[in-house]
């Protein structure tokens, strides 16, 4: 997407014609209970087709929230989100969003959850793509499992998969991992880079892990606390596969700590 | 270890034979007019399947309870989903199902003998007031609580209100159902009854007051709520049955 090398800088503005996504000026306030809550301010994002981009923040920054406006489940109280040059007004099959493990249905088996938005297709061709994308996550020999018999990492493959299956072009995953184990959480990771590599959807991903958002993405957009506006964006110029005990990642990294007003010490 | 698992599952069974026992010899002991004792009570039911009428009001009863029952399965629960789902925040319907809920079927006897006259339809009316209510709550509580992630992941994937409903909705409140299904279906078996002393000339109720009015049957008496009892263990366990099937017993595994 972008033609910076520098590690760091603060646009928030990048081209918006050529943009997969856009936010414009998106503002949400919530009300609740008589109360105003302003939830997100003023953010302008863009992110290229392809691209794999992270919003990084401290839990309740909004950036959820940011992601839910995306999909199309909130509208934005002020501003708008474009996808391909149109208005966002509703979900839509081309940007499926990525919940926990628990998004998954678990009155379907791993194939009814794969086959879910498959519904218009020959059943040939749905098949086809359950078989595929069974294969792509590793659930072979798990088709006619229910989620309640999976493990938490198996039920969110279950659900990436049941995402790609409609071969959106965007995935909008909201702190898929969160859940898991700390080395289950590392598999996922690499899994979710080596399909990205093989299916090159727009990926955003939500997170408050800073290893983790310097781990995948292209970019890294930094968030303030609530109401959440882009602090920074920071480009990882690192090419996968990424060797975390790099100079260059450790001074990625460090900065964002630093950004983010963290001291690096415990 | 069979033999362990063996003893095990007679456990109940000994235990009512020692129930019957003591039974048996407390009525030896003190004869009077307070029990019959097991031996006359099985006497009874000899009495009544000798003369057809243990099967034919069997029947009867079962006739109403299927009538009652599916009347308010069919109608309660698809109003529920649409109530649960179109008020989801607001809860316009909510105080008057809420003061209708308490009152007892039982009084509504007089209302239905008005309006459908003494027979099987008034016993139905009220098996169906019965079990309406538990059924119409658990649909709309069901709806209700249904997790925002499903019906925002039915909707990513493009489907509209009906395929919502019938591919996302429907599915997410089944177990939640089969427990409402569960529980009326035993307050429908308990209206029967209650309806049948009042309502009717046949069925397991009647038995209970006929054979009392008709020369203190005692015997009879209590030869009819065992029967009843033991009907009632059985249609719960159809209901149960059902939890067993996998695609609706998901969420008794969830973790």
């Amino acid at each position: 997407m972008s033609t910076q090398t520098a590690g760091q800088h603060s646009s928030t503005r990048a081209s918006t014609d050529t943009a997969k996504l856009s936010t414009h000026s998106l503002g949400m306030v919530f009300h609740r209970s008589g109360e105003t809550i302003p939830v997100l301010e003023n953010i302008n994002l863009a992110v290229a087709d392809g691209e794999f981009v992270c919003l990084l923040g401290p839990s309740g920054c909004g950036k959820s929230t940011l992601l839910n406006t995306m999909a199309g489940f909130l509208s934005p109280t002020s501003g708008e989100v474009r996808v391909d040059n149109e208005i966002v007004q509703g979900p839509d099959p081309r940007r499926i969003f990525v919940f926990q493990e628990r998004g998954v249905f678990p009155w379907l088996t791993v194939e009814g959850n794969i086959a879910f938005g498959l519904a218009n297709l020959t059943r040939q061709e749905r098949d086809r793509r359950i078989a595929h994308y069974v294969q792509m996550v590793g659930l072979q020999g798990f088709e006619k499992a229910y989620p309640s018999e999976l493990s938490g990492g198996m039920k969110q493959r279950l659900e990436v998969a049941r995402a790609l299956a409609v071969n959106p072009d965007m995935l909008l995953l909201d702190e898929p991992f969160g859940a898991l184990d700390s080395i289950t959480r590392l598999t996922m990771r690499h899994e979710l880079l080596r399909i990205w590599q093989a299916e090159r959807k727009t990926i955003v991903f939500v997170t408050h892990d800073i290893d983790e958002a310097v781990q995948l993405a292209d970019r890294v957009v930094v968030m303030s606390a609530r109401p959440a506006s882009i602090r920074q964006i920071v480009t990882i110029d690192i090419p996968h596969p990424r060797d975390i005990s790099s100079a260059r990642y450790l001074e990625l990294r460090d900065g964002i700590f630093a950004q983010i007003g963290l001291a690096h010490k415990i | 270890m069979k033999d362990l698992n063996l003893l095990v599952r007679l456990r109940p069974v000994a235990f009512i034979a020692v129930l019957l026992a003591i039974w048996q010899v407390a009525v030896m002991r003190h004869p009077g007019q307070l029990l019959p004792s097991p031996w006359q009570v099985v006497g009874g039911l000899a009495d009544l399947l000798r003369h057809g009428l243990l099967f034919k009001y069997v029947v009867a009863s079962l006739f109403r309870v299927t009538w009652g029952f599916g009347l308010a399965v069919i109608l309660a629960i698809p109003l529920g989903l649409i109530i649960g789902w179109y008020h989801r925040a607001d809860t316009a319907l909510g105080p008057v199902i809420e003061v209708l809920r308490p009152i007892s079927p039982l009084a509504w006897i007089p209302i239905a003998i008005l309006w459908f006259g003494v027979g099987d339809l008034s016993a139905i009316f009220l098996i169906f007031l019965g079990s309406f209510f538990p059924l119409l709550l658990t649909a709309i509580n069901a709806v209700r609580s249904i997790p925002d992630v499903y019906v925002n992941a039915g909707r990513n994937f493009g489907l509209r209100p009906l395929d919502l409903i019938h591919r996302v909705l429907y599915p997410a409140v089944i177990p939640q159902l089969l427990i409402g299904l569960r529980i009326s279906l035993g307050v429908a078996w308990l209206v029967v009854v209650a309806a049948e002393m009042i309502a009717v000339n046949s069925g397991l109720g009647f038995l209970i007051v006929d054979a009392r009015n008709a020369g203190n049957r005692y015997d009879l008496v209590v030869a009819g709520m065992v029967v009843i009892g033991v009907i009632g263990l059985l249609l719960d366990m159809a209901m149960r049955s059902l939890e067993k099937v996998k695609s609706f017993r998901w969420s008794y595994s969830e973790d």
